[in-house]
């Protein structure tokens, strides 16, 4: 396993044709051998989606610390300081701990993990994240019997994210998990992309991605980890619990109030293409369907 | 000078159209076209409505009557970007698969009120002719007091449609709340005009 260190710097044609190398390499043992990927989407692995551009998965983001506009986050973005950057991990737990990224990084192996993310506009990409199971980083920590979710809060910096100036969302934004969601190895704890340290725009220095959920379920530029009894309350669910319910997992047949959900454009396909049909679970539901046995999604939206 | 202007509307209000063409082909509109194009189309749709019915008022203003004769000219406008947007919305995007459509059309209330409004837009399109307007007579301006409604419709549209409260769908509605201000207040003053 190679250790992913900030200063590794991959271009994108680089990279992409490290990729179709180790594709062309073929599809017995030696393509397990190299991939560190422990649960790339079943479709990717046959070569069905391909990657999105460095440029569109950084330029294209919702990102509303720093602006509702796609294109504000890069903008806005640059100048943001992620250096000092510490992250709590308190709550329901026996010892609550403070780490800094130097102290995560060395930690925690990064490894690449291509995603596709799912928005809830009825977009999608497929991205080559660097990170690790948050598993890992939670087990660090002993949560109480009392502990049923984790809530994620994000930075809150209105002097430096203009967007946290405006009451758009109750700041600081706020996500949560149950525990077993948390747990499930295929919630990744991001700290880059496509090789590279992870650009600001993109949640940096630290931001979670969960693939079966809907993009905003993946905060960004995280600070506190909380281990709580109760079910949180989402920035999103305070702003709109009709559209946004908790579990918020990617599901064609749950319709959100403006948006269909049941088919998605993928970014970077062009003016031309068009939808495709989307995956329960974004794809994942071998991975993380029996999370939600017995459950009415239509309920638990 | 008088009979260059009419001319110069129309042409000015093929830039926008123009414009989209020219980002289309030239691939200049970023990670999601298809959305860009709906969007474009759609607030030109809005800034066309908002000019459409800034003309009496604007009239009423200066005392000329020349605005009044750029209305036919900007009022199908208004009908060729509605259309756009909407064809942009079917065909572009959800390539004529009505299903999807029309169950947008009726669980989505944006979508039902921006549908309604492209169909209360119709009949003025069509009665727009100075041949219409004579044989319609008095009927002919009752029916075209419907762009009210049809204005307010397109502000809703754009409401409902953001996530959270923005400005710019409120800038919207604000204009056309005053121009149609404007209008109540001229009918008290004046119960001859239109």
């Amino acid at each position: 396993m190679i250790k992913f260190k900030n200063s590794e710097i991959t271009p994108e044609n680089i990279y992409k044709n490290r990729r179709s190398f180790i594709k062309s390499i073929g599809l017995g043992a030696g393509s397990l051998a190299i991939s560190t990927i422990p649960f790339v989407n079943k479709s990717l692995a046959s070569g069905g989606d391909k990657l999105t551009s460095y440029k569109d998965i950084t330029t294209y983001n919702n990102y509303y610390e720093f602006g509702t506009s796609k294109s504000d986050p890069y903008r806005n973005s640059k100048t943001f300081k992620t250096t000092p950057w510490e992250i709590s991990i308190e709550g329901e737990v026996e010892k609550p701990i403070k780490l800094s990224m130097e102290e995560i990084s060395e930690m925690f192996v990064s490894e690449e993990r291509i995603y596709r993310l799912r928005c809830v506009e009825g977009w999608s990409m497929v991205i080559p994240w660097m990170g690790f199971s948050l598993s890992e980083l939670l087990s660090k920590v002993n949560p109480t019997n009392k502990a049923k979710f984790v809530e994620f809060e994000s930075v809150y910096d209105p002097e430096q994210m203009k967007g946290q100036r405006y009451p758009v969302l109750n700041w600081p934004y706020n996500e949560g998990l149950r525990i077993d969601e948390a747990m499930h190895p295929l919630t990744t704890v991001v700290t880059g992309l496509y090789g590279k340290k992870l650009p600001n725009q993109n949640g940096a220095p630290l931001r979670i991605f969960i693939p079966w959920k809907y993009g905003f379920k993946s905060a960004k530029a995280i600070v506190k980890i909380k281990f709580v009894q109760k079910m949180p309350t989402s920035s999103w669910m305070w702003a709109s619990p009709r559209e946004y319910g908790f579990y918020s997992n990617v599901n064609p047949n749950v319709n959100h109030p403006r948006w269909s959900q049941a088919t998605e454009r993928i970014i970077g396909e062009g003016v031309w293409a068009p939808r495709v049909k989307t995956l329960m679970f974004n794809g994942y539901g071998d991975e993380v369907a029996s999370l939600y046995t017995g459950m009415d999604l239509k309920k638990y939206f | 000078m008088q009979k260059y202007l009419k001319p110069s509307v129309f042409i000015l209000s093929t830039i926008p159209f123009l414009v989209i063409l020219y980002k289309i082909f030239l691939n200049k509109l970023g990670p999601e076209p298809v959305k860009e194009i709906t969007h474009f189309t759609g607030e030109w749709t809005l800034i066309f409505l908002c000019l459409t019915l800034s003309m009496s008022p604007l009239k009423r203003l200066t005392n000329l009557s020349v605005w009044v004769s750029f209305r036919r000219t900007l009022g199908l406008f208004v009908f060729f970007y509605a259309t756009l947007h909407l064809l942009t919305y079917v065909g572009l995007d959800y390539r004529f698969d009505w299903q999807p459509i029309l169950d947008d059309v009726v669980k989505k209330k944006y979508i039902f009120i921006g549908f309604a409004a492209w169909l209360l837009l119709i009949p003025l399109a069509i009665t727009s002719s100075k041949k219409m307007v004579k044989l319609l007579k008095n009927n002919w301006r009752k029916l075209h007091r419907l762009v009210y409604i049809i204005a307010i419709f397109g502000s809703l549209h754009y409401i409902w449609l953001s996530k959270t409260i923005f400005f710019k769908p409120l800038i919207y509605f604000i204009i056309i709340i005053v121009l149609l201000a404007f209008r109540i207040k001229i009918k008290n003053r004046n119960v001859n005009y239109g």
